[in-house]
């Protein structure tokens, strides 16, 4: 568990970062939002003490994070660099290799697990191991950016908006695969991102940062419902809230008993707001939610959604 | 309109044949062209001289070569323009300038012979302006053609190595002995040996001395914003200073150390020699190698420095791991920039004792005696002209990988 408290930083007369505290809990993804310019990276580069508090201070399982040598505490910390930042005369294999070539590990040990990261970011060893960062795309550099913080295994990530080089459908693909990999391996991740949709597609916390304040670090759904500050309630909008909560909840967490015979179908791990959309689409009155193996768990009727999609 | 357009094509069809050969017109081909015909009809093509100071007649190809010979190497010559002209590929152009080349060398090589009264040791034949035109035109259509063909650094070395080979053989055979640099040379020919050897040491050395001060000083200096603040201003303020000023300067405390200090004075520091030359070229050399290594180290991208932070490099990995990697090129760049300064500075030091090639330079402006002065200067461009195709060779190669 990574906790922040009370922590500030001074430029001269300029205050980044103000009085921030919070918790983020082991195997969690917290998703820092905000602004250009609103502190995030600083907030995230105290955590691994590329930046220094000038008070406050953060611990990491209960050990100061100031106790411990800073290329020491970094080596055990994966961290994502804003705009991937790999080293342009490295190769790809090289550039996943640096930490565990840091901490001393043999030869064959790194080989093996450059190869299986690559695989894990779905990146053909045999194809990119020996390429350099510029004969890649956006987004295979992102993930090797990924595979590099991850190369030692860290139980903690922290990353500094990793998918703001990419496209749309790119990035939520990698939004998706990175999810499905911190549920995998487990890891705490700390992500910045000034993108709301991403914060609410990503995390299972949300701290909205503004003008070095922290004005809420709360679950999405809390941020919908009971936004702490005017500036989270514009923030996460009035016009669209309804579908962000409805997209919090799967189908399968909403059914219904029922019979479900003759209905549209949809799979149980859809969000409610797909749920929506396949009602309006089908003009029907209800959907037959599916198990992973195409067996029906249930029904699921537009009343039970849209009852979802408001505070009850 | 409409009515004017369909005239248009029709108008130019009498002279049609002829522009379109003057389109196909390679500009440089031309203006090269007309340099070399315009030096051969107007200028001396060699220089006939009683003795090495008298003054000289001028000899034009004919009366060099004799009408068969000139003939042959007019046509040669003629060919070689049509090539330039006409021929706009890069291989052909370098084929043809190198076949040029060979005409040259062997049209002054056997005019020089003819012109040479036998036994008559006095006599000089050396080449006239319209031979150094010529070589100017032809290295100009062999530099234009190699610059297109875009080789890669290890084949300018290679083609570098295949043209000092040449260069060698030509002067081994004795082709171009009769002229009178190489009669220069045949009379001092083991004072040239050791004059080469000290101004290779001289700009060699220097350079090296100043590598081994200024890359660490500038690595310091990217690293202390306050040493960069005084250093950098310091070594810009040497490098203004002109060079005989600044062996001038140099030569009071080296003379007053070779005094005081006994080992000193037996490892040869006086004020006037070598000892000050190689100071002064070691400082006139510092300041492009300590900036180039600052500028070098500071252009490593941000995000991938911050990154080599980020994951747990120390200071001092990220300076050697990362920095100094990336910097290499500028680096080099800045030695390839020194080395050929210094091979031309170095031949200054004749003027304080210091030896190298500008003694023959300095002896032959005393004795106006310009073949002498030619003894000293044509091998320092060479020396000059290697060092920046093997620099700019390492350079590209540095840098090809991160392009
Ligand atoms: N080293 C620094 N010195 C001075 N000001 C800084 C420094 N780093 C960041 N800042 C300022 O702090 C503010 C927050 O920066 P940052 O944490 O990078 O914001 P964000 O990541 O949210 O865009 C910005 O106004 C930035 O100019
Ligand atoms: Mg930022």
């Amino acid at each position: 568990m990574i906790v922040i408290e009370g922590a500030t930083k001074r430029y001269g007369e300029a205050t980044v970062v103000d009085d921030v505290s919070m918790a983020v809990e082991s195997g969690s993804m917290t998703v820092v939002v905000g602004q250009s310019g609103s502190g995030k990276s600083t907030l995230l580069r105290m955590i691994n003490r590329l930046v220094e508090p000038s008070s406050g201070r953060v611990t990491i399982d209960g050990v100061d994070v100031s106790t411990v040598p800073g290329p020491q505490l970094r080596r055990g910390i994966g961290y994502v660099i804003q705009g991937h930042g790999l080293f342009p005369h490295r190769t790809v294999a090289q550039n996943i290799a640096t930490v565990p070539r840091l901490l001393g590990w043999p030869r064959d040990k790194t080989r093996a697990r450059v190869e299986e990261l690559l695989a894990l970011l779905q990146l053909d060893p045999k194809q990119f191991a020996s390429k350099y960062p510029h004969e890649l795309s956006g987004g295979e550099q992102q993930r090797v950016g990924v595979a590099r913080a991850l190369a030692a295994g860290p139980k903690i990530l922290l990353m500094d908006e990793p998918f703001g080089a990419l496209d749309p459908i790119i990035r939520l693909k990698a939004q998706d695969d990175l999810k499905a990999l911190q549920r995998r391996l487990g890891a705490t991740v700390l992500l910045v991102t000034h993108d709301m949709d991403e914060a609410f597609r990503l995390g299972d916390r949300i701290a909205v940062l503004n003008e070095g304040r922290l004005q809420q670090c709360g679950t999405p759904a809390e941020l919908l419902l009971r936004p702490a500050t005017p500036y989270v309630q514009q923030l996460v909008g009035s016009s669209d809230r309804s579908y962000r909560l409805l997209a919090l909840t799967t189908a399968a967490e909403a059914v219904e008993a029922g019979p479900a015979e003759g209905l549209p179908g949809i799979d149980g791990g859809a969000t409610l707001r797909e749920a929506l959309a396949e009602i309006v689409w089908r003009d029907a009155p209800a959907l037959a939610v599916l198990a992973e193996d195409g067996k029906p768990l249930g029904r699921l009727s537009l009343q039970a959604i849209l009852a979802r999609g408001r505070p009850q | 309109m409409s009515a004017a357009t369909p005239h248009a094509p029709r108008a130019g069809l009498g002279g049609g044949s002829v522009v379109a050969m003057l389109r196909g017109i390679d500009r440089l081909g031309a203006l090269l062209c007309l340099i070399g015909a315009g030096g051969l009809l107007a200028l001396p093509f060699l220089t006939f001289k009683a003795n090495r100071i008298a003054a000289g007649a001028p000899k034009s190809v004919v009366e060099s070569l004799g009408a068969p010979g000139a003939g042959a190497f007019l046509g040669a010559l003629a060919l070689v323009a049509g090539l330039a002209l006409f021929d706009r590929r890069p291989a052909v152009r370098l084929v043809g300038a190198l076949g040029g080349l060979a005409a040259l060398i062997l049209a002054v090589g056997f005019g020089a012979a003819a012109l040479s009264p036998p036994g008559d040791s006095f006599a000089r034949v050396s080449p006239g302006a319209a031979v150094w035109l010529l070589l100017l035109a032809l290295a100009m259509l062999a530099a234009d053609a190699l610059a297109r063909l875009r080789l890669s650094p290890p084949t300018r070395v290679l083609a570098l190595g295949t043209a000092a080979l040449g260069a060698a053989l030509v002067l081994r055979s004795g082709l171009l002995d009769p002229l009178s640099i190489l009669r220069e040379h045949a009379t001092r020919a083991d004072v040239f040996g050791r004059e080469l050897r000290q101004h290779l040491w001289l700009a060699g050395g220097s350079v090296a001395a100043a590598i081994a001060v200024g890359a660490p000083l500038g690595a310091l200096c990217h690293l202390n914003r306050k040493l960069r603040g005084v250093a950098l201003p310091v070594l810009n303020m040497v490098q203004t200073i002109p060079s005989i000023a600044l062996f001038g300067l140099l030569m009071g405390p080296l003379a007053w150390l070779g005094r005081t200090v006994p080992l000193a004075g037996d490892l040869g520091i006086r004020g006037i020699g070598a000892a000050p030359a190689l100071l002064a070229l070691t400082l006139y050399a510092l300041l492009p190698v300590t900036a180039n290594t600052a500028l070098g180290l500071a252009r490593a991208p941000a995000e991938a420095v911050d990154a080599a932070a980020g994951m747990g490099m120390t200071r001092g990995q990220i300076l050697w791991g990362v920095e100094i990697p990336l910097a290499l090129p500028v680096i080099v760049a800045g030695v390839r920039v020194v080395l050929v300064q210094n091979i031309g500075l170095a031949t200054v030091a004749a003027l304080i004792g210091g030896g190298g090639l500008g003694t023959f330079v300095f002896q032959g402006v005393g004795q106006t005696a310009i073949d002498l002065v030619l003894l000293g200067a044509a091998p320092t461009v060479a020396l000059a002209f290697c060092a920046a195709v093997l620099l700019d060779a390492a350079v590209d190669a540095l840098g090809g990988r991160r392009a």
